[in-house]
């Protein structure tokens, strides 16, 4: 049995999609053992490809919708002005619910005077969560046309305990399904690649983990010769590089057959190992 | 005699010698390219031939613009509005509404408003999907 004080929780991130996230949090997550690796991307996981688990729970995940019972509602058009993301419509005596706009905060039905307002189910993906060896792998769906996958994240990362590690595998950009997968990390790994636009999305995350207090490192993926334009920021912004990974043939082979780097080749197992090394010292700082 | 307009998506029945109440979304004396997010909608009566400006209290909204838009429109009593384009909720809106879209012909607010009386301007029928993109979530 781990203590609580022992569990770690490591959050990757990249801004830039196709960096290089899920690569390094499966791999981290083989070499750690007995981990639990937490697919967050929820638009389009994708980790599971590696791990092929075997599924053992699916759950559903719901929101809550708007239902207005046209017999209480007396038009005062408070649930309409009240909407910020503008998801209601008063017309002819009728109120109208987009819910493709709704964020599912429930407000108008509480500030309804008439109670005018019920909430019904709405489902928007799914929870899956599977055994690969002895660590567990949770994977978020979101429902393809669903607008925000955030309840389906708070979900997943009621599962990040019971295991020395939990890998958070975020999806790409920096709004708010990304905040809420970082909120109870302890340690963020921002994944860099060497081009403009990848340090550009690079930045973003970096002004995230700032604004969010967490204690961060950067990966060097796929470094080639020559310059590095997100080496070159990380040394500007002081940023700690914990290790780089070299942009190789065999990588890409690898994981284009959705194998494991680190089950293929004990050069990676050793890299990723000493990548964990590393992220335990600088988490213990 | 009513002119019947048919096209797949609509069918209105318009009487020009109804009084009416069109609605332009304006921005620095032209016709807005947007209809969410224009600044001012420009209310026209055809009673007295007297306009008058309002402000679009929707075109800085996070998300659900169109939305709001039309339901400035609606409470506005407008039957009309002219629009270079107009996305698919705002039309859910301004359709439950009675209210007729016909596409702007070009950006001049006295263009639109004559080839409307006479009667030359055709139904809005491409309804775009919205330009929603991520919404900061």
């Amino acid at each position: 049995m781990v203590t609580g004080e022992d569990k770690m929780k490591i959050a990757v991130l990249s801004g830039k999609g196709g960096t290089g996230k899920t690569f390094i949090s499966v791999n981290l997550t083989f070499v750690a053992g007995n981990s639990n690796y937490i697919d967050c991307d929820v638009e389009e996981p994708n980790g599971h490809l590696y791990f092929k688990p075997k599924i053992l729970k699916k759950e559903k995940i719901y929101e809550k919708i708007p239902q207005v019972d046209k017999e209480r509602c007396n038009g005062c058009r408070k649930c309409v002005e009240f909407c910020k993301f503008n998801a209601l419509a008063y017309i002819k005596d009728n109120v109208f619910v987009f819910e493709d706009i709704c964020h599912s905060c429930g407000g108008c039905s509480l500030i309804c005077p008439e109670k005018a307002i019920l909430e019904k189910d709405k489902e928007i993906g799914e929870v899956q969560e599977g055994v690969f060896k002895d660590s567990k792998i949770y994977t978020g769906i979101l429902n393809t046309g669903e607008e925000t996958g955030v309840s389906i994240i708070k979900k997943l990362l009621t599962n990040a305990n019971n295991k020395s590690y939990t890998f958070i595998d975020c999806p790409p950009g920096s709004s708010c399904s990304v905040m809420e997968s970082i909120k109870d990390a302890d340690y963020c790994i921002l994944v860099a690649e060497p081009t403009l636009f990848g340090v550009h999305n690079f930045n973003m995350v970096y002004n995230l983990v700032k604004l969010f207090d967490k204690p961060f490192g950067a990966v060097l993926n796929k470094c080639l010769d020559g310059e590095n334009p997100a080496e070159e920021f990380c040394n500007e912004k002081k940023i700690k590089i914990l290790c780089k990974i070299p942009f190789e043939h065999e990588l890409g082979k690898v994981n284009s057959n959705a194998e494991i780097a680190s089950v293929k080749n004990e050069k990676y197992h050793n890299l990723f190992s000493s990548l964990l090394k590393t992220i335990q010292e600088e988490a213990g700082k | 005699m009513p002119i019947i307009i048919y096209n797949s998506l609509l069918a209105y029945v318009i009487n020009m010698e109804e009084i009416m109440k069109i609605a332009i979304p304006v921005d620095d004396g032209n016709v807005c390219v947007s209809f969410g997010r224009t600044p001012y909608f420009m209310l026209y009566d055809t009673d007295n031939n007297e306009s008058r400006f309002i402000n679009n209290s929707a075109a800085n909204s996070q998300g659900g613009a169109g939305i709001k838009a039309a339901q400035i429109i609606v409470d506005n009593n407008a039957d009309v509005l002219i629009t270079p384009r107009c996305g698919q909720n705002a039309a859910e809106v301004l359709i439950a509404a009675n209210v007729k879209i016909y596409k702007a012909l070009n950006n001049s607010i006295e263009e639109n408003l004559t080839e409307f009386k006479n009667d030359k301007l055709s139904i809005l029928t491409e309804i775009h999907a919205g330009f929603h993109g991520d919404r900061g979530r």
